[in-house]
Formats: structure tokens, C-alpha cells, sequence
């Protein structure tokens, strides 16, 4: 008995012993091992996807930093006067000669290398803070001129209606309304044709229609935009010039522009109203139908309701593309801004001004190419914004169908 | 207070009439050579094992099939004397005459207001639409529960005051026929009640036929009961139709017998 | 069906007060809307076919040409000017430029060692002088024949009146020039190339490791949501600010590696940033978003039970994707690359905002040097007054959009072998 006890323990003592080492094994080949390259690649990887953080940050500094460099630039203007007196390095007023700018108390001014600060004006006589941001207060010789600082400002750049780097007008107006002019004539013509494609292909078109259509769009959207500027001077202008006359509407017109624009965003706007349409659920027309609603009746008035955020969406990227679009304003809108809003005139957009701009020969640190990258920044802030509203717009979209 | 519906001119015995009818996808016969007599002003519940093409059939009785490109349909389909699918008829006006509700509540996109408004509007009514809406919110059994939020989105309502919604929509365009394809079937057993109530108090100014796969809804609710089988090739047929307390106690078929003993189905 | 009266006769209900008769007018207007649809989706067949017919118009036509010197006055011995052999040609040439320009020529090339066809090219330019005086687009020519002769015949009466296609064979191989005539599309053709396959090069790899990280490892947490939006909002920033990044890092900054100093191989005629590398580095930033975008589609359609079943087999998550997830999408992934590339081509904006040389001759030897691209070129000459340059402006779209349409007739058969071969 004590035997079979014994045996039973280091039986049972046994089976434990081997299942401990059956456990250990099993524990051992099931251990997590490590992988080093796994996680290397994971590392590459995410390198990649961060690529496109590096692009943000690129375009974001990029752009600041030239425009800050415009904004902060120093741009002295002939203020046409002169030293009446000749001046010592000591001397705290000035003789100006009459006429020429208007001068006021706390601006910058310039003779030769030496910068002032007017403290006091009394007529052609300026009391002056001498040697004015660490510039040398030095001997002047009478009949030197003044010129007086002329920074770009904020409120003149966002305010002013004038483009004219040489005599130092930087209202960036002429160019925004240019834009949007156009832009807008794009989307008027986009809009209402664009959605009407989509209409006919969600809710009529037999597959055969389909068929032609969705390639020919395609083709549409192929077509790279410095073919359509080809086509908006070649033809659409001349077509407009021979239907209103070629006395209102000028070789280079943002008419022409604008509608071609419209045409290069049709594809865009149709497609992606296509889609909001399609994701309107079937048993909604079913319902509609079932109360005696014709075809037209329902797609008007329950699917296009139904999917108007996707269509609002839609509407918001087309104008953003329309903002952006370059070549086609670049050929056929003109060169110089001009700030009219007659369309049938020639006037230079934000994108074609750019373009102009840095084709010709371009110095680093010259007061075009920082005005360049001013513009390109509200230009990017436009679009962004855009951008981000219509996503908004798709993700609440998304949210009444699930 | 009831209002009737059309009032309706005496032609033709029966609500609607299915003569000869069979309904085809392209090449596939769903549904072959029915002949069904529906009777005015009363219940017609049709019913069968899954896949026997009971919403085919329901859906041929106000054209809907059609919205599916593929489909046809031969033989008639006779309401006030003249078939529905005779190529001169309007299928819109049909469908207005011949109203549906759907398995799944669909409601549009627009306020409860709308969603009943909406129907009658466009086909040009010319009465107070207030007193339209209420009047169909109060035969649907729901004006209680929604009088006092009329201008919410439709979508806010619970899944059987929606399917409600939707009937109150319906009749809204006074049709003369309600066809219901498993109205309660996506709700729970107390929305399916208060369905099934409401059916009995609507079979007394409209006429309907409803799909129900529930052979105990159907025989709670009918008045007459059709039951559909399915053949070899997966086309569907009428086995027999009659009074509902006659077609469950004493099946004159014996596969209806089979099926209502649940020996298959 | 629709608005007969008899239909609504035949469907007579008892009569509804309540209910106006409105049927046969709401089939009406169902009708004219209609047609208004039917009419706006016309309109893009006819845009597309304005489009095509403008450029025709342009890249064909008529041409008045007249030869500063008669090429009959040149036959010697009564043999034509064409049939002369090498030596007699070299003679005519020393003959009839100065003395300077022939010195030139041969100290760029000796004359003896050229071909008869190049010394031929050459006294064809430099003495014969063909110069173009008048062009007529081809539908005034199919429409109004006689009228362009007459004209013709009365402004330019030296003039030899000839069809010209501008776009022909020597067009692709001809480098630039300033003589419309002579102006050929081969460096641009030779700066596109070797521009997308620095943009292919540098966007494929990074497109595709960023989808797959996106679409495989990345867990839902914030930074991961950022990259994915941030990507998104890439997608739609316009071409001219991926111009001015360009400009800024790859011309400006990284001047120094993108010009070749680093590496010692500097192109002689511009030391600066304004080079192939830059240019295709700033394409393929643009083209990354969509590239990216346009994997993940492709990654995402990859049915998860094919992973399930690597993974079951206890393969690690990069051998999935090697092995399983990678083949199956790359149908999709390679279709959307094309679609990118084709993108790429034509783009205009960036390019130019870069720095793309106004006028270079020289073929690109390299991702140093300068360059030009087709797109540009249809710009520059598109921009300039004279018409023979719209001329040839409209056969360098045609070679463009022949270029495009072959891409992407790749892309769409890629794409239906694709899909077929997944139903097989």
C-alpha cells in the first residue's frame, strides 16, 4: 500500500515534471521572438507616410518665411527733397527744400546711408532722432535727397487696389478680384452643367449612354491645362469676339478664361455629384415613386435634396480648383493686373501674375520674388480653407446614411 | 372621422384582378400565370415560403417591377376594367391609385410635415394641406405622438412610428389600394401590433393586400389569404386563395396544408 | 407612357375634387427638363470635339513660303540642288554665308565629317532661307480654298503656296529654334522624360511605403489621423504652390545638391538649382498625395480573408504584405501610378515657377542640367505674336496628347486585365 502510495506520488510527481517540461517547451516555442527588420520596415514605413508632413511644413515655411521677408523689407521712396543746409554728424534739425512728399512726425527717413526718425516737423525744418536703427550718424552734403520709408503693409497689400512694383503700390486687389471673377464664371458655367450630367447619368441614362459619357468625361479631365489655355485664346475668345463684337471683348479677356475653366471643372463637379447621388439609398425613390411622383419629380425633389451636401461639396472643391488653376489664365487673361470688373477685359489673376513673374529672369531677394510668395500664400490659405470646409461638409454627409 | 377614399365607380366586381399574369427577369419567370380576384375593402394577405416571388407579385399590381430594367410582365392585370399594363396607361397615375408601404420605413429626408405634404402637393392638391396632413397623421395613428413636433426631420421617429409615417404619406394621396410588402417584419412585436391594428381600421375605406412570410400575422389580420409555392425552376404560383378561416381550418390543397403545418417552408 | 391624354382618360378615376387634374402637365415639364439634361450632357461631347477640331486646325493648313534664294539658282551643272553631292554642297555653303559663320560651323563640327544630310539641312537654312509669310488654318483652307489662293497669290506673289502638316516626323526629332519653321520638339520631349523619371523614381516608392503603412500598420491614433488629413488637403493644393515649394527647397536651399556642385557635376552653362532633379523632385511631391491616395483604394480592396489566411499560416505582417497584399493590389496601385504620370506630363505651372529654361537647344544630358518640357513649350510658343509659332504650338499638343492617350490607354487595359483576371 505504501508502495502503491509512493509509486501513485512519484507517478503523479512524474506527470509533473513532464508536463512542467512539456509547458516549458511549448512555453518557449511560443515565446514572442523579435524581429528586428519587422520593425525596421514599420520604422521606413512610417517615414514614408510622414514624407507628406514634411510637404506641409515645407510649404508652410516656405511661404511665411519669403513673405514675412516681403512684409518686413525695407523699400525706400524719393521723397523728393533735399538737404537745403549741409548737416554735421551732431546736428539734430534738418532745411529741407519745399515740395515733394509729405513728411510726418515718427517716420523713418534716409539720407545716404543714415536713417532718422522725425521727431518734430515745423514746416520745411524736421526735428530728427539722429543715427536711427544703428545706422551711423554721419556729415551730409546740402542737396542730398531724402527718401522715406516705405514698407509694405499689411493694410496696403489686403487693401489697396493698385499693383505697381515700381512706384511701390503693392495692393494685391486687382489680382483677387481677377480671380474671383474668373472663378466665378468658371463655376457658373461647371455648376449648372456639371450637375445636370449628373442628374441624367444617376438617374436616367441607359447603360449604353453611360458608356459614352463616362469616357468622354474622363478624356475631359485628362486634358492637361496648358492645352485648354491653347484652346480658350485660339477659340473661345475669337468665338466671343465674333458674338459681342471685337470692340467689347479684348484679345486677352478673363471671359474667355473663366469659361474654360468652367469646362476643365465640369468633369470634377459631375463626378462627384454623381457619387452623392448614387448615395442616396434606393427605397427612397421606391417611396417616392409609389405616391405617383414622375421621374423628374422625384429625382428633383427627394434624391438631389437628399444628397445636397455631397453636391454642396462638390460645389466648394470646383471653386477651389478654379482658384488654382494657373496655365489657362496664364495664355488667355492677360499680363498686369488690372483691377476692373468688366470680364471682357484683360486681367492678370493671383496664379498668372506668379507665373509671369517667375518666368522672367528672377533675382533671389528682390522685392518680386517675396511679393510672389505673398500672394502664393493667401492664395494657399484660399484654397485650404476651401478645402477644408467641403471635407466638413462630406464627413456630416456621411454621417445622416450610417 | 373617416373620409372615404375614391369613392369608386361601380366597374369591375373585384378591387383589382390579376388574369393570366406572370412577371419575368429577362429570361427568368419569377412569377407564372397568376389568377387572383382581390375584394374591395378588405384584407388580402399573400403568403408563401421564402423566395416564391410574393413581393413580385405585389409589386406587379402598381407596376413597381418596372423600376427594375430587366423586368416584364405578361398576361393582365385588370383594374376598373381596363389592364394596368396596357401601354396606354400612365403607370404615375397608377401608382398613385395604388399606393405602397415597404418592408423597411423609408421616409424622406424631410420633416414629418413633408414627408405627408410632399405626395399630395405634387400631384396637386387643392385643399388645406394642414387639415390634409392632420387627417392622414390621425388614420395613421400617430397625430398624438408627432402633433406637437410636425416640423422634425422624419428620421427622428422610432422605426414603427416611422413605417406609421410612411402609411400616413400613403394615404395621403387617397389611393384605393394599399399594397403593404411585410410592413412589420424590421419592427418589434409591440410596433407590430399597433400595425396590425391599424391595418383592420384602414381595410375600412381602402382596399389592401399584404405580404407577410408570418402565417399567424396573416391569419390574424386577413380576410382572405392566397398562398404562393415555388416550382422547380424557382418560378412562382398561386396554389390557392380564399377566405383566411377557411384556408387555415380546411385547405383545399395539400400542399397548403403542408406549408400551414409547417412541414416545409 | 408619358402625357397622352388618352392615358389619363383611360385610368378614369371618380372624380376627385380634392385633387387638381395636373398629370398631363407635370409629364410635360418632366419632359422639357428632360431634354435640358439630355442638352448639357451633349455639350461636353461637343467641348471635346471643339477641342480637338481647334487644334487640328491650328497643327494643319497652308503655308506661303518663300526662299530668300531660289533653290534653282544653286543646280550646278543642271543637277538640282537636292541630288548635289557632299563636296558641292560644302562649296555653295563656303559660297554663300560669311566667312565667320562658316568658321563656326566648323569648328563645331567639321563639314567633312557630317553627313550630306545634315550639310544639306544646313545650306537649306543658311542660303536657300525658306521663310514662312503667311499661314491659313486648315477650315479656312476646306471651306474657303480659293479665297486663301487668291490672297495668297496678292500678298506673297514669290510665295510657294503648300500644304504643310507642322506636325511631322521632323518635328519630334528637331531641338528647338527660333525660326518657327525649324522648331522641333526634341529636347522638350527628352526634358519630359528624363523630369518623369526623377518624379516616378522618387514618388513610386514613398507613394506606395506610405499606403502601406497607412492602410497596415498605423493604429487610429492622432498623429496617424493628421498624416491621413493632411494628405488629403495635399491633394487639392493648387500645382503653382508645389512650384513655389520647389523654388524655395529644392532650387533655393538645396541649390547646392541639386545643381551637382556636391557630386562635381555642374553644367556648365547655369550654376544654379534650376535643374532636371529639382524639377522632377517637385512633380513628384505634387503627384505623392494622389499617388498615396490612389494605393490605399487599391490596398483597401484587397479582400481580408486573403490576409487572414497569411496570417493564420503564421506568416509576420510584412510578409503579408510582400507576399499576398502587394501582388494583389499592384494592378490597382500601377494603374493609379499611371494615371499620375499622365498628370505629371502635362503639368505647366510648377515647372515654370521652378525655373524652366525660355530657350535651350542642347538635349539634357543628365539630372543636372537644364531643361524644358513639352507642356512649357506649348506655353512659350503659344505666348508669342507670331502666328506660324500657335502653328507649331498646336502639333506639340498633338505629340502631347498622343503621348497621354497612349499612357493611358496602359492604364485602362491594365485595368481591365485586372479585373477580369480577378473574376477568372
Amino acid at each position: 500500500m505504501q508502495n502503491e502510495a509512493t509509486m501513485a506520488t512519484s507517478k503523479a510527481a512524474l506527470r509533473a515534471d513532464a508536463g512542467a517540461d512539456v509547458r516549458a517547451d511549448v512555453r518557449l516555442a511560443l515565446r514572442k521572438r523579435r524581429r528586428p527588420h519587422e520593425t525596421v520596415i514599420h520604422g521606413l514605413l512610417f517615414l514614408c507616410g510622414a514624407v507628406s508632413i514634411l510637404t506641409t511644413l515645407g510649404i508652410a515655411f516656405g511661404l511665411v518665411q519669403e513673405s514675412l521677408s516681403f512684409f518686413t523689407r525695407e523699400l525706400w521712396e524719393d521723397a523728393n527733397k533735399r538737404l537745403v543746409v549741409e548737416v554735421d554728424a551732431h546736428a539734430g534739425t534738418l532745411q529741407l527744400s519745399s515740395g515733394g512728399l509729405d513728411l510726418e512726425p515718427g517716420a523713418v527717413i534716409r539720407i545716404d546711408d543714415e536713417k532718422m526718425r522725425i521727431v518734430q516737423m515745423e514746416s520745411e525744418v524736421l526735428t530728427v532722432e539722429r543715427g536711427f536703427q544703428g545706422t551711423e550718424a554721419a556729415t551730409h552734403q546740402a542737396g542730398t535727397g531724402l527718401f522715406v520709408s516705405d514698407r509694405v503693409s499689411l493694410i496696403e497689400f489686403f487693401t489697396g487696389t493698385k499693383w505697381n512694383p515700381q512706384i511701390g503700390q503693392f495692393g494685391i486687389w486687382p489680382l483677387v478680384v481677377s480671380t474671383l471673377r474668373t472663378s466665378t464664371i468658371a463655376v457658373l458655367v461647371a455648376m449648372p452643367l456639371g450637375l445636370s450630367v449628373a442628374i441624367y447619368l444617376s438617374e436616367y441614362a441607359s447603360s449604353r449612354a453611360r458608356s459614352i459619357l463616362k469616357p468622354v468625361l474622363e478624356v475631359l479631365s485628362g486634358i492637361p491645362t496648358v492645352v485648354y489655355g491653347y484652346f480658350a485664346l485660339m477659340f473661345m475668345t475669337q468665338l466671343l469676339r465674333s458674338l459681342l463684337g471685337a470692340d467689347t471683348v479684348q484679345i486677352y479677356n478673363t471671359a474667355s478664361a473663366g469659361i474654360v475653366i468652367g469646362i476643365l471643372i465640369l468633369p470634377l463637379v459631375s463626378s462627384m455629384s454623381e457619387d452623392a447621388l448614387s448615395a442616396v439609398p434606393r427605397s427612397l425613390r421606391e417611396g417616392a415613386y409609389a405616391m405617383g411622383a414622375t421621374k423628374w419629380e422625384t429625382a428633383v425633389k427627394v434624391v438631389v435634396p437628399a444628397a445636397l451636401s455631397g453636391i454642396a461639396a462638390a460645389f466648394i472643391v470646383s471653386i477651389s480648383r478654379a482658384i488654382g488653376e494657373t496655365m489657362i489664365v496664364a495664355i488667355a487673361a492677360g499680363a498686369g493686373p488690372n483691377f476692373t470688373l468688366n470680364p471682357f477685359n484683360a486681367a492678370e489673376t493671383m496664379t498668372g501674375h506668379i507665373v509671369r513673374i517667375s518666368g522672367g529672369d528672377l533675382s533671389y531677394d528682390s522685392i518680386d520674388y517675396n511679393s510672389i510668395f505673398a500672394i502664393g500664400l493667401v492664395l494657399f490659405l484660399m484654397t485650404l480653407g476651401l478645402n477644408v470646409v467641403s471635407q466638413r461638409i462630406v464627413r456630416r454627409f456621411r454621417e445622416v446614411y450610417e | 372621422m373617416t373620409h372615404s377614399a375614391n369613392p369608386l365607380s361601380s366597374n369591375g366586381k373585384y378591387a383589382i384582378e390579376a388574369r393570366d399574369l406572370s412577371v419575368y427577369y429577362s429570361d427568368f419567370r419569377a412569377v407564372k400565370g397568376v389568377n387572383l380576384q382581390i375584394e374591395r375593402q378588405k384584407i388580402s394577405a399573400i403568403i408563401g415560403p421564402s423566395g416564391c416571388g410574393k413581393s413580385t407579385m405585389l409589386r406587379a399590381f402598381n407596376r413597381m417591377n418596372e423600376l427594375v430594367p430587366t423586368a416584364w410582365a405578361e398576361g393582365e392585370v385588370l383594374f376598373h376594367g381596363h389592364n394596368v399594363y396596357d401601354p396606354e396607361v400612365d403607370p404615375v397615375q397608377v401608382r398613385r391609385l395604388i399606393g405602397m408601404v415597404f418592408q423597411k420605413p423609408n421616409p424622406f429626408p424631410k420633416s414629418i410635415y413633408e414627408n405627408v405634404a410632399w405626395g399630395a402637393r405634387i400631384n396637386g392638391y387643392k385643399g388645406s394641406m394642414d387639415e390634409l396632413v392632420e387627417r392622414s397623421l390621425r388614420q395613421a395613428a400617430l397625430w398624438e405622438e408627432v402633433k406637437d413636433k410636425l416640423d422634425q426631420s422624419g428620421y427622428s421617429l422610432s422605426g414603427g412610428q416611422q413605417q406609421r409615417l410612411c402609411i400616413a404619406r400613403t394615404i395621403a394621396v387617397r389611393p384605393e389600394i394599399i399594397l403593404m410588402d411585410e410592413p412589420a417584419s424590421a419592427l418589434d412585436p409591440i410596433a407590430t401590433l399597433k400595425i396590425e391594428d391599424l391595418m383592420r381600421q384602414l381595410a375600412e375605406d381602402y382596399t389592401i393586400i399584404v405580404v407577410t412570410h408570418n402565417m399567424q400575422q396573416a391569419a390574424r389580420v386577413s380576410d382572405y389569404t392566397a398562398f404562393f409555392n415555388m416550382d422547380e425552376d424557382r418560378a412562382g404560383y398561386l396554389v390557392e386563395h380564399g377566405p383566411t378561416n377557411e384556408l387555415f381550418t380546411k385547405p383545399k390543397d395539400p400542399r397548403t396544408e403542408d406549408y400551414i403545418t409547417g412541414r416545409f417552408g | 407612357m408619358a402625357g397622352r391624354n388618352s392615358a389619363h382618360g383611360l385610368l378614369v378615376t371618380s372624380p376627385d375634387e380634392d385633387f387638381a387634374d395636373n398629370l398631363p402637365g407635370r409629364h410635360r415639364t418632366a419632359k422639357a427638363w428632360q431634354i435640358v439634361l439630355q442638352a448639357s450632357t451633349v455639350i461636353g461631347i461637343v467641348v471635346l470635339m471643339a477641342l480637338l477640331l481647334n487644334i487640328m486646325d491650328g497643327a494643319f493648313g497652308y503655308a506661303a513660303v518663300q526662299n530668300k534664294v531660289a533653290p534653282e539658282t544653286l543646280a550646278v551643272d543642271g543637277i538640282a540642288l537636292e541630288d548635289l553631292p557632299k563636296e558641292q554642297l560644302i562649296e555653295i555653303l563656303q559660297a554663300n554665308v560669311s566667312a565667320g559663320l562658316f568658321r563656326r560651323f566648323e569648328s563645331e563640327k567639321p563639314l567633312a565629317e557630317r553627313s550630306r544630310e545634315e550639310v544639306y539641312d544646313l545650306v537649306v537654312e543658311r542660303v536657300v532661307e525658306p521663310e514662312v509669310v503667311g499661314t491659313w488654318p486648315l477650315f479656312e483652307l476646306l471651306l474657303h480654298r480659293a479665297d486663301v489662293l487668291a490672297e495668297a497669290a496678292e500678298a506673297f506673289p514669290g510665295a510657294e503656296v503648300r500644304f504643310t502638316s507642322w506636325i511631322n516626323p521632323q518635328f519630334a526629332v528637331s531641338p528647338q529654334s527660333a525660326n518657327p519653321e525649324q522648331a522641333g520638339v526634341r529636347t522638350a520631349i527628352l526634358g519630359s522624360l528624363w523630369t518623369i523619371a526623377i518624379t516616378i523614381g522618387f514618388a513610386f516608392p514613398l507613394g506606395v511605403g506610405a499606403a502601406i503603412y497607412l492602410e497596415e500598420y498605423a493604429t487610429d491614433n492622432r498623429l496617424n489621423r493628421i498624416i491621413q488629413t493632411n494628405i488629403n488637403n495635399l491633394a487639392g493644393v493648387p500645382s503653382i504652390i508645389y512650384g513655389m515649394l520647389g523654388l524655395a527647397v529644392f532650387v533655393r536651399l538645396l541649390g547646392s545638391l541639386t545643381s551637382g556642385q556636391v557630386f562635381g557635376l555642374v553644367d556648365p552653362t547655369t550654376a544654379n538649382g534650376r535643374t532636371i532633379l529639382s524639377a522632377g523632385l517637385t512633380l513628384g511631391l505634387l503627384i505623392l498625395p494622389l499617388l498615396i491616395i490612389n494605393a490605399q483604394e487599391a490596398i483597401k480592396a484587397v479582400p481580408g480573408s486573403l490576409r487572414q489566411a497569411s496570417f493564420g499560416l503564421g506568416a509576420t505582417r510584412w510578409q503579408t504584405i510582400w507576399h499576398h497584399v502587394l501582388p494583389n493590389a499592384m494592378p490597382g496601385i500601377l494603374t493609379g501610378t499611371i494615371l499620375a504620370m499622365s498628370r505629371a506630363i502635362g503639368e505647366t505651372a510648377p515647372l515654370v515657377v521652378v525655373g524652366a529654361s525660355t530657350f535651350i537647344t542642347v538635349d539634357p544630358s543628365g539630372p543636372f542640367s537644364k531643361f524644358t518640357t513639352l507642356p512649357i513649350q506649348i506655353y512659350q510658343w503659344t505666348a508669342r505674336p507670331q502666328d506660324e509659332f500657335r502653328n507649331i504650338a498646336a502639333a506639340a499638343i498633338l505629340v502631347l496628347l498622343a503621348l497621354l492617350l497612349t499612357l493611358n490607354a496602359t492604364a485602362v487595359l491594365l485595368r481591365n486585365r485586372y479585373s477580369r483576371r480577378r473574376y477568372s
